[in-house]
Formats: structure tokens, C-alpha cells, sequence
């Protein structure tokens, strides 16, 4: 399925804090369109690999290439106009305000070259188009309500909704079903993958249950104490025997610890 | 614009309090005059507050209007009203640019005792300055508005007309900004900065921004102040001045710009009343008032006004 | 010569000062996460009870010696005495909320404070020079300094180690840093943190009135003593790292002889170097020396 452009390109990169690696010469190419799983047990640097292709992190050491432009130590709010945007393990959104006003943020934010100062955020044209986003996203009957009232599920698409907005050419998902109960993670990532394979945008997804990443991934990367420590295709990843006693095993652990 | 409600309301007082001006007793002009020029600090404060920042120290812009305008009359020999104030603007504006600078990167506490520092610091080189009056202060001019010069007690109608003008323009325009791009801008900042920072708006952009309109409006209050009461000392950058600003937005709640100006003109009205009766005790029932709002109505009396209305 | 022994003296005197307010205030952030404004009240408060008790004592002609000891015994029982109405009074129905939400409370207790110093004690500046003349002067590398200034050194090295005794080797301060490493966990293995809170705040309050108390001999304690200390408390704070108590004695040496340094080199600028040092040391640390920064984690 990778048939296209390389898109991202990370290479040698590391991210150490004073003593801790939390990174260790990560390599890893995204081609366009394409839709790759990312696992492994907490604290393997997934998350930190997002947050320093994002810019929420300075790499240590290494490059990051987008689009053949390099993106490395630029800012998240620089990285994101270049067409990279994310979802947050843990949402990030405005506690105090409702589901329609961050659609309206977001479109404001993101489309406008500069914020107005007296013209209303809110115009009719702004709201069809940030209702018809929710709608994708099956929470348009939410808009009304105050986020710190929502279930954690509509949270969740809420967050990715507003990374969606830029129209990203590759998006980063960080656990987009942790959190969410166990009846909920498939109706939520077929939204959330419709609207992906809909915009034609590369993905890359950090998930613990193997088999959503079995049922969307084209590709796995699986990291290991901050080190890749397997990429290829779905079912060679997840036969690998290092795969399958490092990650695979710790969440079975993990599975059975829940329940 | 008119369609909306609260602007119309606003427009119908203004144009009101203009009209009726000239014929409302001194005193009660006087009173009028301070609490609009209050509003107007408030005002820019409600900016800072609803980005999630509460300054303690809005008195050092206000002191700078009000020292602006006084320079302005006694060293440059001006008198038009007017540019007594674009002095207050210039000014302030210049300042906070700079101290924005440093400002935008704290939060919470930190941008609260910051600020309060700065005022400190203008409050103790203001006491120091033989020049401008030390503790004493000095006596501002008596203003004349683009060549007309009112005569006597017709002077201080003026000033309350300018006063109720700038205040009910500045909460019009600032009804209207709420409600922008940037307005919300203020809200995701205070909210969530890392939220704003992915959506490609930068967090200290927007907090610049709004420290130097609040700075600039604060001197824009100082000066009215100047004007109304013909004379300028180093208290108005005191901690006190910038202490009492929050009581009022936090009185008025943040909710609305009419909050801040009707908790403006109840504060100014109160404190005529209590600094008669009990001269030592005015700060005493602040700091009550203050806790009973903290811990029974953290919305202002908006709130209150707006529970109201929904259960009628 | 002269004039850097000067500065080395007088920048420690200053200094010495500046710690015993600035350690009070640090300890009750780092522990409670109250930045105190009402702490300089509790500095005033201090003054004012030391300057009265110090008068009534010299109107009976006691022995000079008993002054000292009286001056420590009104800060204690002061500072102890409205910390505790504080804290029990109010701030213990307000645990909880935001940092900011905190600074207003303590706002209004600066407040309602300060006019009851004033109902209390008048308008009337007090003077209470005695404990400060009776000491006379002394002579160090041939400068003068007051005796008083200099034992004022001795008990704020006395505090400071007070203080790092008791809250290192003592059972009641290893639970304070429990509580300040991490507030949950130290509730959950079962502290009790509302005594702790209570014995924090205290303390705190009486470091605040002990530095008004031992200052009284040496000025005129009037109204608005107190504001302008929180102010000059809050720099020397941030500047070590809010919540740090070696943060605060670093902190007050630096700003203190920067002060210092200012006054015998260049008095014009005296005001602007100590919030100049602050500056400084926040743009190449924006957490201050002695605090972690701490980034989000998402």
C-alpha cells in the first residue's frame, strides 16, 4: 500500500533529558496517504517521537523532513501551518467553552492569515462549516454543551476534529482511543479513519489494542525503550518474535491488569 | 450593529448621561466622572482577566495617564483635552510594549506580582522626584477641548462628557471585540495555551496584544482622572489604585463589558458613601466584600443578574 | 577597600533581613501553594506589637537586656496568633482552589489587615530606638557598623539553620517536604495534611512578624510598612525559586548586596537593581536558581 511520496522523513533522532534517553536514533519514513500503526508499552517514546516531529519537543540529535522541507526545532504553531497536525492522548481542549465555539476557534485560527479584532468569529458561513465538521465526526448534536461536560469519547473526536481543520497532509494520532470504553474504540476509529482515507491525508496512529491496529494500519512501527524496534508490514511486525515478547506481551499484561 | 441588544443599550445610556450632564449636581458629576474613569482601567483589566490573567498592577498605566496629561500641561504647555490624553496613550503604549515583552512569557502569580512590582517601582521613583511634586503630586491644567474653552464649573461637564463618551465607546467597541477572533483568542489562551499553540496562533501574541490595549486604556482612565480632578500624585500607581480595579472587575464579574461599568459605578458610589461615615475602615470592608464575592458569587453580581433573568 | 567592606556588611545586614521575610513566605507557597500577600501585614503586625511592647517596657525603666528577649516573644505571639486566626479563619474553607483564586483571598486578608493595624495601633508612627542605640557601634576593618545590625546577621543564620534543622532532621519536616514533592501522595500514605498546613503557615506567619518585630528598633513603624516588604519578599522569592528555602537565602544574598553595592556606588538607581538582579537571573532561569521547572507533559 506505501506506493507513494515519501512525506516524512525523521532521521537519527534522539531526545535525552539530562540522564534519560527518552529517544534514541529513531529512523522513520511516512509515505503519502498511507496509514501506519505506532505500539509499544508506555515510556518506549512514542509519544515523544510526535511531540518532537511536532515541535513540542527539540530533538536532541537528527532531522525532520517534511515535504522535503526541513521542520526540525520549528515551534508546534510553525510546524502545524505546514501541514503536520495532531491529537493529544489527553485532550486538549477549552474547559469552559462549548463544542461549536472550538470548531469556530479552530476555523478561525487555522484558515484565517490573521485573527480579527472586531468582525464576530461567529458569521453563518463559519458555523455551516464548523457543523458540517462536527457532523463527519458524528458529534454535531453535542455542539451546544460545555466540553467539561462531555463524555470522554466525544472528546476525544472533538480534539481530532480540530486537528482536522487545517486539512493536514499527515496527521499524528496519539492513543485516539485511550480513555474511550472498550464498545466505543471501533465505532470511534471508523469515524475517525473515514474522514483520514476521505482527505487522501497520511496518518500515523499510536495504539495499544492490536487489533484496531490490525484492522487499520497498512503498516507497524513498534518502539522499544525509545529505539524502533520493528517497522513493516501489519502481520510481519506483530509476528516478530522481539515484537511479540517486548510490546506485545506487556499488553497483554496491560489487558489483564485492566480487567 | 445597533440590532445587537447590548450595544443599543449602551448607545441609549451614553447619549443619556450626555444630555443630562449639565444638569446633574457637581457633586454627583464628580462621582460620575471618577467611576467612568475607573471603568475605563476596568475595562482594559477585563481584557487581561478573560486571557486568564489577573494584573495587580494597572495603576502603574493609569498613574503614567494621569502623569502624562499633567507633564503634558505644566512642561509642555498644552491644554486641548485631547492631546493631553494621546500623551497618555503614546506613552503607555511604549512602555507596555516593552514590559509586554517580558510580561507575555509569565502566567498566574508571576504575571500578578510582576506587574505589581512595576507599579511599585513607578510609585517609588514618582515619591523620589523632586520635579514632578514627590508624595505631593502636582496640579494638572484646566483643559480646553479643539479651541473651545469652557468657562468655570462648565469645564467639569465637559470632562463628564468626554468621560461618559470614551467609557461607553471603548465597552461598544469592546462588546464587539469579545465576540472576534481575537476576543476567543483570549478565552483558548486562558483555557488551554498548548491547545492554541496547535492551531497555529502564538499564546504570547495574544497576551502582548491585550497587555498593551489594557495598558492603554488603564492611561486612557488615569487621564480622565487627571482632568476630572485637576491634580495627579504618585497613590494612583500605588498598589491600593491597581487592588481596587480587580475588586471591581471581580465585583462586576467579567461576563460583559455593562458588568464592569455598572460595578465601576457602584464601587465609586460606595466608597463616597463609606469613606464619610468611617474614614479608617474602607479597606477593611473591600477585603470582606472581596471574600464574601470569592466565596459566594465568583461570577460578580452579573451572574446574579443573569440567574434572574432566566428564572423570571 | 572601604567602600567593598561596606558593601560586603551592609548587603549581609540587608540580606539577613530580607531572609527571615522571604523564608516565611517561600516555605508557606512551597507547602501550601499560597503566595501570601497578607504576609507583609503579618510583618507590620510583628512591628507593631514589638514597637509597643518595647515601649511600655522602656516607660517602666527595665533592664536593656529584656528588651531583645521581648522583642522575639511580641513576634511570636503576634504571628502565631493572627496566623492561626487566618489560616483556621478563612484560608482552610479556600483549599483548593487556583493559585490565582489564592492570591485574591490573601488580597482581601491584606486588606481587612491593614486597617486593623490601624484601628489598633492609631496613625501614629511609632519609635522604640532603644534596643537599637543601647548596643552602640562596631568597628569592622575600620567602618563603623550598628552592633544591632550585625546581631541581626547572628539570628538570621540561627533562623536559617533552625530551619533547615527542623525540616530536614526533624519527623514534622520530612513530612513538609513529602507534602511539597507531592501533595497527593503524600495524603494518600496518610499525612495529615491539614496539620501540617496549620504548622506551615504558622511558622511562616511568625518568620513574617519576627523580621517586622526585629526591624521595629531600627525605623519608624507607621502605616503601609507592609506592602512595600511583600514586593521586595516576592523578588528575592522568585529570584530563588519559589518554594525553595535555599532559594530564598541565595536569593536575599544576591539582591542583597546588589543592593547594597547600588547604594555606596550608584544611589539613583538603588530600586531598579534589585528588580534589575531579578530580571537577570529569571531570563537565564525563568523558574529562579533553586526550582525545577516543570513542563506539561501531553
Amino acid at each position: 500500500m506505501s506506493t507513494g511520496n515519501t512525506i516524512l522523513e525523521a532521521k537519527g533522532l534522539s531526545k535525552s533529558f539530562g540522564a534519560v534517553t527518552a529517544a534514541k536514533d529513531i529512523n522513520i519514513l511516512v509515505h503519502e496517504g498511507e496509514i501506519v500503526g505506532v505500539i509499544g508499552s508506555n515510556g518506549a517514546g512514542k509519544t515523544t517521537f510526535i511531540n518532537m516531529v511536532t515541535g513540542y519537543l527539540k530533538p536532541t540529535t537528527g532531522t525532520i523532513t517534511f515535504r522535503g522541507s526541513d521542520i526540525t526545532g520549528l515551534l508546534p504553531r510553525q510546524v502545524v501551518r505546514t501541514g503536520v497536525c495532531r491529537s493529544f492522548q489527553v485532550s486538549q481542549l477549552f474547559r469552559e467553552l462549548t463544542v461549536l465555539e472550538h470548531m469556530l476557534i479552530a476555523i478561525g485560527m487555522m484558515r484565517a492569515h490573521r485573527l480579527s479584532w472586531l468582525a464576530p468569529l461567529h458569521t453563518p458561513e463559519h458555523e455551516r462549516h464548523a457543523r458540517e465538521m462536527l457532523a463527519r465526526y458524528t458529534i454535531e448534536q453535542h455542539a451546544g454543551a460545555v466540553v467539561s461536560t462531555l463524555p470522554q469519547g466525544v472528546r476525544k473526536l472533538l480534539d481530532i476534529a480540530m486537528a482536522t481543520v487545517a486539512e493536514p497532509a499527515l496527521l499524528l494520532l496519539d492513543e485516539p482511543t485511550s480513555g474511550v470504553a472498550i464498545e466505543e474504540k471501533f465505532p470511534l476509529m471508523q469515524t475517525v479513519m473515514g474522514q483520514i482515507v476521505a482527505s487522501k491525508a497520511a496518518c500515523l496512529f499510536v495504539e495499544h489494542d492490536m487489533e484496531i491496529v490490525e484492522g487499520y494500519a497498512h503498516r507497524v512501527i513498534a518502539f522499544y525503550e525509545g529505539r524502533v524496534l520493528a517497522d513493516g508490514p501489519v502481520k510481519d511486525v506483530l509476528a516478530n518474535d522481539e515484537v511479540r515478547k517486548y510490546v506485545i506481551g506487556s499488553e497483554i499484561h496491560r489487558e489483564k491488569e485492566k480487567a | 450593529m445597533l440590532r445587537d441588544r447590548s450595544t443599543l443599550a449602551l448607545a441609549i445610556v451614553m447619549v443619556a448621561l450626555v444630555v443630562a450632564g449639565p444638569f446633574l449636581p457637581a457633586w454627583l458629576r464628580f462621582v460620575g466622572t471618577v467611576a467612568l474613569a475607573n471603568a475605563l482601567a476596568v475595562l482594559g483589566l477585563l481584557l487581561l482577566i478573560r486571557t486568564g490573567l489577573v494584573s495587580f498592577g494597572q495603576g502603574l498605566y493609569y498613574c503614567i495617564g494621569g502623569y502624562a496629561a499633567g507633564v503634558g500641561g505644566k512642561d509642555l504647555g498644552l491644554t486641548d483635552a485631547f492631546a493631553l490624553l494621546a500623551l497618555g496613550i503614546v506613552a503607555s503604549g511604549i512602555i507596555s510594549a516593552i514590559l509586554g515583552l517580558l510580561l507575555c512569557r509569565y502566567r498566574e502569580i508571576f504575571f500578578a506580582m510582576f506587574s505589581m512590582a512595576f507599579s511599585m517601582i513607578l510609585y517609588g521613583l514618582l515619591s523620589k522626584s523632586q520635579k514632578l511634586g514627590s508624595t505631593d503630586g502636582f496640579n494638572v491644567v484646566t483643559p480646553t477641548f479643539l479651541g473651545y474653552a469652557p468657562d468655570g464649573a462648565n469645564v467639569k461637564v465637559w470632562v463628564f462628557g468626554l468621560a461618559v463618551v470614551l467609557a461607553f465607546g471603548v465597552g461598544i467597541v469592546l462588546h464587539q471585540h469579545l465576540r472576534s477572533g481575537m476576543g476567543y483568542a483570549s478565552e483558548a489562551v486562558r483555557d488551554n495555551e498548548i491547545r492554541v499553540e496547535y492551531l497555529g496562533v502564538s499564546a504570547q501574541y495574544v497576551v502582548w496584544w491585550k497587555y498593551v490595549l489594557a495598558a492603554v486604556l488603564a492611561a486612557l482612565g488615569g487621564g480622565i482622572q487627571a482632568l476630572a480632578s485637576g491634580h495627579v500624585g504618585p497613590e494612583m500607581a500605588y498598589w491600593t489604585t491597581s487592588g481596587e480595579f480587580v475588586f471591581i472587575a471581580l465585583l462586576g464579574g467579567t461576563a460583559h463589558v455593562g458588568a464592569i461599568i455598572s460595578a465601576a459605578v457602584i464601587f465609586e458610589f460606595i466608597k463616597t458613601w463609606v469613606t464619610q461615615i468611617s474614614p479608617y475602615t474602607w479597606q477593611m470592608f473591600l477585603g470582606i466584600v472581596l471574600l464574601v464575592i470569592i466565596m459566594f458569587l465568583p461570577k460578580g453580581l452579573w451572574s446574579l443578574l443573569a440567574r434572574m433573568r432566566r428564572a423570571s | 577597600m572601604q567602600t567593598l567592606i561596606a558593601i560586603v556588611v551592609d548587603g549581609v545586614i540587608y540580606a539577613s533581613w530580607l531572609f527571615i521575610v522571604a523564608a516565611g513566605l517561600t516555605l508557606v507557597y512551597g507547602v501550601m501553594r499560597i503566595l501570601n500577600l497578607a504576609h507583609g501585614s503579618l510583618y507590620a503586625i510583628g512591628a507593631y506589637a514589638g514597637a509597643s511592647a518595647v515601649v511600655w517596657y522602656f516607660a517602666r525603666n527595665y533592664p536593656v537586656a529584656g528588651s531583645y528577649a521581648l522583642l522575639v516573644i511580641a513576634a511570636i505571639v503576634s504571628g502565631a496568633l493572627v496566623g492561626l486566626l487566618v489560616e483556621r479563619g478563612l484560608l482552610r474553607l479556600m483549599y483548593g482552589r487556583d493559585e490565582v483564586v489564592m492570591v485574591l483571598v490573601t488580597y482581601g486578608v491584606l486588606l481587612i489587615l491593614e486597617d486593623a493595624i490601624k484601628l489598633v495601633f492609631g496613625v501614629e508612627a511609632y519609635t522604640a530606638f532603644q534596643p537599637y542605640e543601647k548596643m552602640g557601634r562596631t568597628s569592622i576593618g575600620g567602618m563603623t557598623f550598628a552592633t544591632y545590625d550585625l546581631a541581626l546577621v547572628a539570628v538570621s543564620i540561627v533562623v536559617a539553620l533552625a530551619l533547615w534543622w527542623g525540616v530536614n532532621r526533624t519527623k514534622q519536616g520530612k513530612l513538609l517536604l513529602a507534602v511539597i514533592a507531592d501533595r497527593e501522595m503524600a495524603t494518600a500514605l496518610g499525612i495529615n495534611v491539614t496539620r501540617v498546613f496549620i504548622v506551615t503557615f504558622v511558622i511562616g506567619s511568625v518568620l513574617g512578624a519576627l523580621a517586622g518585630a526585629l526591624t521595629a528598633p531600627a525605623i519608624a513603624v507607621a502605616p503601609g510598612l507592609g506592602v512595600e516588604v511583600i514586593v521586595l519578599a516576592f523578588a528575592v522569592v522568585v529570584t530563588g525559586g519559589l518554594g525553595s528555602i535555599e532559594g530564598a537565602l541565595v536569593g536575599a544574598l544576591i539582591i542583597g548586596i546588589a543592593r547594597a553595592a547600588a547604594v555606596h556606588l550608584w544611589p539613583q538607581v538603588e530600586l531598579f537593581v534589585i528588580y534589575g538582579v531579578m530580571a537577570l537571573v529569571l531570563a537565564v532561569r525563568p523558574q529562579g536558581l533553586f526550582a525545577r521547572a516543570g513542563a506539561r507533559k501531553i
